[in-house]
């Protein structure tokens, strides 16, 4: 099976050892990976300022190279995908050529856990794990995109990690993009509050499948002088094969 | 905090509620009852979804017809007994409301929780007109002796912690020091008492007006609403016009949803249905029965993209779960109503230029979708609010020139990877200007991006 993936800008400028464990993991299943050139970002922070058509400037971008390819579109982040499937289609819908390519590449677009779990079957197999972790379900997988048992089926093959809960798991992390840089104060006051939960888990990794996420997650962390891991789903996964 | 509007210093307002500890633990203790009761008030119910479901197109069916649903319910109403007026914004309906008072010699009102008359801002346009208004809400008449506004729409003082509460009513009331919740409910019951007794009217909102029958319908859980609307001899209910029902067959489905979304009951201590006015041989009900329908923007939202909103009916359920509000607490959106419902009829009942800030006060976590007990996309409308922003010119010229350039790079890849470099080159001076509230937040971009990285 050939998967076109699609690392995200995030993955591309700051954490490329994302977009290399998700590769690892779906060549080690058997998909030959395609990173088709030229891929920038969905849009997403133009989309969700208000700038409908600045991001359909990217969203044009995005399906011209996507739609030149075939087969399922692989992504490390729940955010990206739920862009690509529920907004593509509503912010072309008016311009003819564009809103069949929008409605064509939405319905091939998956969630990396969502693909591994509901088309490679990774799941079914074991990989080794270790030390406590914690999982962030961050909101735009869950709540936009659906995908809520996907990383804790893959969680429970990760043989010999001890998976502790979360307290206030649903909760958002006070990532939300833009929110960050427009609503600082609040969005620290949310990962410190998410950091403390974690810290409260007795997690020595927070584990989750959004990189923004994360990321926001480590600040809190660090801001409390933590210990703790945070690691992309993909890279706990790739290094237990 | 006043009456004056200060949404326009969200994000101040926020950073000083984040460093009010009290404040914190005061929302986070509340938001968490309520959302916990909440959840184990449906977890009894069989089928919410389809409750949902069944709620939002009733709802919708009422906006979809609304100048009839309007005309039948002043008909009934009329019919009933009472009087029924329209008010077309604040101001005429805060007229209306004091010169009914004025012209009846009223001195005193006692009054319900009603979170209209906050957007009216009818307490110090009637004290202005030398009228005494009394909340008679327990929540609602601990803010007012605080000189304060509610700052949730169903746990008006959710804010305040009862040591705050007891060294108010020790100071306002002249009685012993107390935080015992009990003491201070009884010692607010006592004074409130004579009050109701001595009234010349009352005043109240309503949760639903009912088109069929012109019956208001209150859910309470104090008493004080049914007192208020039965003891003065005048009675005066503002509603805004979209929160009419077809027919009393339609309300079951909200007494099911209402009180369990709001509190987590499975229903309210009260449940008042009040047609007209006191019949020949009744006990109890006012002599007299204004209602007054309020549009205040209304019919101009009905019309638009974000229309849904008015299916709201008030429940507060959103807020409970929003991440922002249950960080800032109500004040802080500066007008009326807060949280996710807030923000959004802030800026539509308010108008883009006093409140752009707010459209910003959410992560679009979807929380608040998932509680709305009448299904509105709350982050879908809060996404066009964003778009509207932008097309209104108030998002800045520095976000404007970010963002066509954002638009340039992302469908240039060159570009784009050179402006990733370029960030990696600079990024001392990118912290140093983005400080540490975004750029000190983010690690630093990798030496060999993930592209580079595949070729």
């Amino acid at each position: 099976m050939r998967v076109q993936l699609f690392g995200t800008c995030l993955v591309d400028a700051l954490f490329p050892e994302v977009g290399e464990a998700t590769v690892k993991l779906l060549r080690h299943f058997g998909a030959e990976v395609d990173y088709p050139a030229g891929q920038t970002c969905c849009g997403q922070p133009a989309f969700n300022a208000g700038y409908r058509a600045e991001a359909a400037a990217a969203a044009r971008h995005f399906l011209d190279i996507f739609a030149a390819t075939e087969g399922p579109i692989v992504t490390p982040s729940g955010s990206c995908a739920a862009m690509v499937k529920h907004h593509y289609p509503a912010l072309l819908q008016d311009e003819p050529g564009m809103s069949g390519k929008a409605a064509a590449v939405a319905g091939r677009i998956y969630e990396l856990s969502q693909f591994l779990v509901g088309v490679l079957r990774a799941h079914e197999r074991g990989f080794a794990g270790r030390g406590r972790i914690t999982y962030h379900s961050s909101c735009h997988l869950t709540r936009s995109l659906g995908v809520r048992e996907e990383p804790l089926a893959l969680l429970a093959a990760l043989r010999g990690a001890e998976i502790v809960p979360l307290s206030d798991a649903t909760r958002c992390c006070g990532f939300g993009g833009m929110f960050m840089a427009k609503l600082p104060e609040i969005s620290c006051a949310l990962a410190d509050e998410k950091a403390g939960a974690i810290l409260a888990s007795g997690a020595d990794t927070v584990t989750g499948c959004d990189s923004g996420c994360l990321m926001n997650i480590a600040d809190g962390l660090k801001k409390r002088g933590s210990q703790v891991r945070v690691a992309h789903l993909a890279q706990l996964l790739a290094e237990g094969l | 905090m006043s009456a004056e509007q200060t949404s326009l210093q969200f994000r101040a307002n926020a950073a000083r509620a984040i460093n009010d500890p009290q404040l914190r633990a005061a929302l986070r203790n509340a938001t968490d009852t309520f959302g916990q009761r909440r959840e184990s008030a449906f977890a009894t119910l069989p089928d919410l979804e389809a409750l949902r479901e069944r709620a939002s197109a009733i709802r919708l069916e009422v906006l979809n017809h609304l100048p009839a649903y309007l005309e039948q319910f002043t008909a009934n109403a009329s019919a009933a007994g009472a009087i029924v007026h329209r008010a077309a914004d604040a101001a005429a309906a805060r007229e209306l409301v004091a010169g009914l008072l004025k012209a009846r010699g009223v001195t005193m009102v006692a009054k319900s929780k009603s979170m209209v008359s906050e957007e009216i801002h009818l307490n110090p346009y009637l004290e202005a007109a030398g009228i005494e208004v009394v909340e008679t809400d327990l929540g609602e008449y601990i803010i007012q002796l605080e000189h304060e506004t509610p700052s949730h729409i169903i746990v008006p003082a959710i804010h305040k912690s009862r040591q705050q509460v007891g060294r108010l009513f020790a100071e306002r009331l002249g009685i012993p020091y107390s935080d015992d919740p009990q003491v201070l409910t009884r010692t607010a019951r006592a004074v409130l008492r004579d009050k109701f007794l001595a009234a010349g009217a009352g005043l109240s909102g309503a949760n639903f007006g009912i088109a069929a029958s012109g019956s208001l319908a209150l859910f309470t859980n104090e008493g004080n609403g049914r007192m208020v609307t039965t003891l003065p001899p005048l009675h005066i209910a503002v509603l805004s016009i979209e929160k009419l029902l077809p027919s009393l067959r339609e309300l079951p489905t909200f007494i099911r949803l209402l009180p369990r979304s709001a509190t987590g009951q499975a229903i309210t201590s009260y449940l008042s249905l009040i047609t007209g006015t006191r019949r020949p041989g009744e006990a109890t009900g006012a002599e007299e029965l204004h209602i007054v329908l309020l549009d205040n923007g209304r019919s101009e939202i009905l019309k638009g993209a974000c229309r849904e909103m008015l299916k709201c009916i008030r429940c507060g359920a959103c807020m409970n779960v929003c991440p922002v509000y249950r960080t800032v607490g109500g004040h802080a959106y500066g007008w009326t109503y807060p949280g996710p419902m807030g923000l959004i009829l802030t800026n539509l009942l308010a108008g883009m230029e006093t409140s752009y800030p707010l459209v910003d006060a959410s992560t679009l976590c979807g929380a608040c979708v998932e509680v709305c007990p009448v299904k509105i996309p709350l982050v879908e409308l809060i996404l066009e609010l964003r778009r509207r922003r932008v097309r209104d010119g108030f998002s800045g010229s520095a976000t404007d020139l970010g963002m066509r350039l954002f638009a340039r790079a992302a469908s240039a890849p060159k570009l784009f990877n050179w402006g990733e470099r370029l960030a990696r080159i600079c990024w001392p001076a990118v912290r140093r200007i983005g400080g540490k509230n975004v750029a000190g937040r983010l690690p630093r971009p990798a030496a060999k991006p993930f592209h580079a990285r595949m070729k």
